[in-house]
């Protein structure tokens, strides 16, 4: 066992950051999610990695902060909650636009608007569909416990690098906020200018030596048919991480002939749903995909032949069960679930909506 | 004795008295006759050619007719979204503070949807260099109203002048920035004559030499020209320039610490 402790999501996504070699956290405050830049003030880790920590004047300012950071090679992030998301989104299609890797945590609260600060599950879209403008997908991880709070850290760098692309924590305010026991990663030292120059050289913008050409930071081509030409490239990339990056947890699938599909605390709140409605004889199992993009569609598919009816299951109005529905692709009912607007359900509202929509009951 | 050799002695090396720098690349630039931008890039090319920092600088375009400044200085460049270069600027320096760091950017972009941007590095002293264009208009998409837009100056948006009463006035934000106590220099320039151009390029070291020593953020306003988006000759731009923008936006150095 390694160094195993009792911590907050939040404080794991700031400690993780600082194991894994992180160079820059660029953040500004809003709850639920502002743990994640207090423990890192704390944590000084400027004085022990040379990780550096900013509060900036605002989320835009953080975002463009992280593409200049990206710019340089350099494992750089930001967090934020709903709002602040919504006006980072400029900035997360630039970084896509440019090919820039770097992590951007979102604590979910329930939204629309200002909303609340209550725990929600209603950024999926944004996260998944885009947010910010034009044709661009990142890759979005959803945790579904503090350890997986601190592994995936480490992983949405390891993806944003691997594709050149940024990644997402797709996280909610129950994640975030609460205590479980966590085992911390090792630390692994930051990347030096050697090690930089040789995984970015090509691309990082580290000062022009005489024997390269320069390199530059820009999602801007004026010229259409080049456009076009990149947006392929873009297209090719999606398409290599949905063959290759597909991530999701089967629990209780053996025997299904029923499905709840949830991702995050969602996926927490049916697996004891899972429990509860084998005690009645229903036989249910859970996917949960951990992957949002790319999204667990063939794991789905292939369940198809044996379950009779699908619950999606999410803290919100109904976003990732449109996904479900066009893997289902109509062979099977597929429903939704949802408690919004802050509120979290209970694993026997779950089972109710299982009883009502997908059996009949 | 043919032309040509009459021309190849001429400019032989012992009668070479200015050479193009190489940091200013040969790509044929798209600014309009009359634009200031091409005198300004081959300011900063000089000096960093001069201080030998090629490999050391990195620039930040902004949005506006210089987005594309990385196409004509051959360092490496970040092209930021609008009004954001000073925050990229911000990441880069303090990730690689042995760099030289600046900015590039025009009155839409600095002044009006980067001004918290602009405000908050220059407050945090960060070690970059601003190069702030100031020509009252954005060029790039057409001639509208920039916030240093002068009272009663036509532009596509204010087809009849513009009117304070409704618009605001015209923003002194060098001003603004000299009062932060995060700024060590700042100085607005012109280049319309070969003095002001050498006088630009002396600040222009000053700045780069400030970021050498860790000194904090150094501000360079360049009051410039946009024939086209004022609708008049190169010739005729410099003459308002100097009969209106001058005297709300007089030249000179503000701060120097």
């Amino acid at each position: 066992m390694g160094d195993v402790r009792l911590m907050k999501g939040n404080e794991v996504i700031a400690e993780a950051a600082i194991r894994c070699g992180c160079d820059g956290y660029f953040g500004y405050p809003i709850t639920p999610q502002s743990e994640i830049m207090e423990t890192l003030m704390i944590r000084r880790p400027q004085e022990e990695t040379g990780m550096v920590v900013l509060q900036a004047e605002s989320e835009v300012a953080a975002i463009n902060m992280v593409y200049g950071g990206a710019s340089c090679g350099k494992k750089v992030m930001t967090s934020s909650s709903s709002p602040g998301i919504s006006l980072k989104a400029e900035g997360i299609t630039y970084l896509a636009g440019a090919e820039l890797p770097a992590l951007i945590v979102n604590i979910v609260r329930g939204g629309p608007g200002l909303g609340t600060i209550q725990p929600a599950q209603s950024d999926y879209f944004q996260a998944v569909k885009g947010g910010g403008h034009g044709d661009y997908k990142l890759i979005v991880l959803a945790p579904a416990s503090v350890q997986e709070m601190n592994d995936f850290v480490d992983l949405s760098f390891k993806l944003a690098f691997k594709y050149l692309n940024p990644a997402m924590i797709l996280s909610d305010g129950v994640i975030g906020q609460m205590m479980e026991k966590v085992e911390l990663s090792d630390f692994k030292p930051r990347w030096t200018a050697e090690e930089i120059k040789e995984i970015s050289g090509s691309w990082a913008t580290v000062g022009k030596p005489a024997d390269r050409e320069r390199n530059i930071s820009t999602s801007l081509d004026l010229d259409s048919a080049k456009q076009e030409i990149f947006n392929h490239k873009l297209q090719a990339k999606y398409r290599a991480m949905e063959e290759n990056e597909v991530r999701f947890e089967k629990i209780a699938c053996d025997d299904a002939e029923y499905l709840f599909v949830a991702y995050g605390s969602s996926a927490r709140i049916c697996q004891k749903a899972v429990e509860q409605a084998r005690e009645k004889g229903i036989k249910v199992g859970l996917l949960r995909p951990i992957t949002l993009f790319p999204y667990p569609t063939k794991a789905i598919q292939e369940m198809l032949k044996d379950v009779k009816g699908i619950l999606s299951v999410e803290m919100s109005a109904g976003q990732m069960v449109e996904d479900v529905r066009l893997a289902v692709n109509g062979k099977v009912p597929v429903e939704h679930f949802g408690r919004y607007g802050g509120i979290i359900p209970t694993p026997e509202e779950v089972v109710e909506a299982l009883e009502q929509k997908i059996l009949g009951k | 004795m043919t032309a040509t050799t009459e021309i190849n002695k001429i400019i032989s090396k012992e009668n070479l008295v200015y050479n193009k720098t190489s940091v200013l690349l040969d790509n044929e630039m798209h600014y309009c006759p009359g634009c200031t931008h091409g005198v300004i890039h081959k300011v900063i090319a000089e000096v960093i050619d001069e201080m030998g920092i090629q490999d050391k600088t990195i620039g930040v375009s902004p949005v506006g007719c210089s987005v594309l400044a990385y196409n004509y200085i051959d360092i490496d460049w970040q092209q930021a979204a609008h009004g954001r270069a000073p925050a990229l600027a911000t990441a880069t320096s303090r990730l690689m503070p042995e760099k030289y760091v600046f900015t590039y950017q025009g009155d839409g972009d600095l002044a009006s949807i980067g001004c918290a941007e602009i405000i908050h590095a220059c407050n945090r002293g960060e070690n970059i260099v601003v190069f702030f264009v100031n020509n009252a208009i954005y060029g790039m998409t057409g001639g509208q109203m920039a916030p240093t837009t002068l009272e009663g100056q036509v532009t596509a948006t204010t087809p009849y002048g513009r009117d304070c009463k409704v618009t605001g006035f015209p923003m002194k934000i060098t001003e603004m920035i000299a009062m932060l106590p995060g700024t060590r220099f700042v100085t607005r320039q012109s280049a319309e004559t070969p003095g002001a151009v050498r006088k630009l390029k002396k600040a222009a070291q000053k700045a780069f030499e400030n970021t050498r020593e860790n000194k904090g953020l150094s501000f360079i306003e360049i009051v410039g020209t946009c024939s086209s988006g004022w609708k008049l000759s190169p010739v005729k731009s410099n003459e308002w320039m100097k009969e209106n923008m001058f005297p709300y936006y007089p030249l000179g150095t503000l701060k120097d610490e």
